[in-house]
């Protein structure tokens, strides 16, 4: 059972030197670490149970097929949605996001619908809804962002959702910006107009807690590897009544009931958006990966993610020229961007890397927030249940140093 | 930080910081762009050609200092040249940046050896030299170099 006290030590990958300093991971936001538990079921599910799944007749079929739909109801109940039905496997965020834009939006979209975006939104809660507006005649909006302080223009949400707006996508937590968004409060004003919520989940999923019901969102997506699971795994949460009612996204084998030559006929949700043979191994850690989450605590979770992020927030502020993104107070989840004005990115991150400091620099995937706010990018520091006070300083002290050394002093 | 020291040496430091023949040129008849979309480093080149020579030649863009010092750089040896010379020139920092190895030559270009043992770094480093070659073909394309790891 994990403990907050000796959380560091379930997790093999932070125990390493780079550039012979002790690893400093703090690009969460990018990929979190595994914890042993994780990588254990993954390597005893192979050694142990490895057969495909779909309900064959075999003893490890069996056994495979338990651990497989057992971790699909263990996700279920991670977010509290009605059924394991609604849980629908996927390789991720972008994935689940691209299958409600096709499979939803390809039959319930059409020329004057509006799909509402925000400014804040990563590429793949954006592009996927290009390509779908593109096909169906939609048109795209956004809900602006207010500027450096990175919160939704709340005020401006009576002039955008008119109706006209079938479909309100929007992020749950910016990856950029660190901003939390009233993922509630924005999916009543959708219902209120009749228009369908879908919630980019990938930085929540493994911070926050997440309800569906109490969120009172359509869609939910999310994947494994932001929340201490394997690659290539991650969920969409669909209403019933609305996964019901939509077409497959891709063909192929265990998504039918039956085929003849000409035409076939679906299964129902979850199988019906699950063609092919599924990625059942990794599907387990994400099982796993929520009984972990949940023995930490998601509330102590998102509490140990805001002091980070706070304190971050607090502690680079006071170095000189910096330029921070996102909320000074309020709600702010555990990750920080900056901008120094004649250092960029790319520079920052690379010398943070020889001080054993793990960052990002770029745009991170929200191009049209970084044209928004006169960026070409940001250094990001992103952090997670076993990263520390101590850390922060470290990249302080590390940043005070890149910026002595370019400054010429 | 000695790795780090060699890629980022005074002269490259300081082209960052006093950025050489910077700014558009409106005397250009050949223009080009550079753009590595995925980390965001930008250059316009704006040549005005001379016959075979390349009598002036200015820079614009953004990004890291490695390939911002490189385009700056890169407008010093080449103002000038012929074409058939800037082709030369930019098959030796080719060299250079993915070798590791100094030109016989001292010269400032030596300062970019050290990009080298930073293969992430190699395509920062070849960008605004590389619209600088479209630029004197007229190629419309805009140059990019994200594929150069060698």
């Amino acid at each position: 059972m994990p403990t907050w006290s000796t959380v560091r030590d379930d997790f093999p990958a932070l125990h390493q030197q780079v550039n012979g300093r002790p690893l400093v991971y703090l690009d969460n936001a990018a990929t979190t670490q595994r914890p042993r538990a994780v990588i254990d079921a993954l390597s005893r599910f192979y050694e142990r149970d490895n057969a495909n799944v779909h309900r064959g007749l075999h003893a490890l079929s069996m056994r495979a097929t338990d651990a497989f739909e057992g971790a699909r109801a263990r996700v279920a109940k991670f977010v509290n949605a009605a059924a394991p039905e609604e849980i629908i496997f996927t390789r991720g965020t972008t994935e689940s996001i691209n299958l409600v834009a096709a499979s939803w939006g390809g039959v319930n979209l059409k020329a004057g619908d509006v799909i509402l975006l925000t400014e804040m939104e990563h590429h793949s809660n954006l592009v996927p809804w290009q390509l779908i507006a593109k096909r169906t005649g939609a048109k795209l909006r956004y809900l602006p962002v207010t500027g450096d302080e990175g919160l939704l223009d709340l005020a401006q949400l009576d002039r955008v959702l008119t109706p006209e707006v079938k479909v309100f996508a929007f992020t749950h937590l910016s990856n950029t910006l660190g901003t939390i968004n009233p993922a509630a409060e924005l999916c009543a004003r959708a219902r209120k107009l009749g228009a369908v919520s879908v919630v980019d989940g990938a930085q929540s999923i493994g911070h926050l807690p997440v309800d569906v019901q109490a969120l009172g969102c359509d869609f939910y997506a999310f994947s494994g590897h932001k929340m201490g699971a394997a690659t290539g795994i991650g969920a969409l949460y669909g209403r019933r009544a609305l996964l019901d009612a939509m077409p497959p996204y891709q063909g192929g084998g265990g998504m039918i009931s039956n085929v003849d030559f000409y035409e076939s006929r679906w299964k129902p949700s979850p199988e019906r958006f699950e063609a092919g043979t599924p990625n059942f191994a990794d599907a387990v850690t994400l099982g796993v990966a929520c009984d972990y989450l949940d023995a930490l605590g998601r509330d102590t979770i998102a509490r140990h993610d805001a002091d980070l992020g706070r304190l971050a927030y607090e502690k680079l502020s006071v170095l000189p020229g910096i330029r921070l993104l996102g909320p000074k107070a309020g709600d702010r989840g555990g990750l920080v961007s900056f901008a120094f004005k004649d250092v960029h990115a790319h520079d920052i991150v690379t010398f943070a890397d020889e001080d054993g400091i793990a960052l990002r620099g770029g745009h991170h995937c929200n191009q049209p927030l970084m044209k928004k706010l006169g960026l070409t990018g940001t250094t990001r520091a992103s952090f997670y249940v076993y990263n520390t006070p101590e850390e922060i300083d470290v990249l302080v002290a590390s940043l005070r140093r890149i910026l002595k050394f370019f400054s010429g002093a | 930080m000695s790795d780090l020291s060699d890629l980022y040496q005074q002269v490259i430091l300081d082209h960052n910081r006093r950025p050489r023949n910077r700014g558009k040129l409106p005397s250009a008849n050949r223009v080009a762009h550079g753009d590595n979309p995925t980390c965001g480093d930008q250059c316009d080149v704006y040549l005005r050609v001379d016959g075979d020579r390349i009598a002036e030649i200015s820079f614009d863009g953004s990004g890291c200092a490695i390939s911002q010092a490189s385009a700056s750089l890169m407008t010093t040896q080449l103002k000038g040249k012929t074409a058939a010379e800037a082709e030369k020139l930019y098959g030796q920092f080719h060299d250079i940046v993915t070798t590791g190895k100094e030109p016989e030559e001292i010269s400032d270009v030596g300062a970019f050896a050290g990009v080298h043992a930073f293969p992430a770094r190699i395509k920062c480093a070849t960008l605004g030299w590389h619209a600088a070659l479209n630029a004197l073909k007229g190629d419309p394309v805009p140059a990019t170099t994200e594929s150069h790891t060698d």
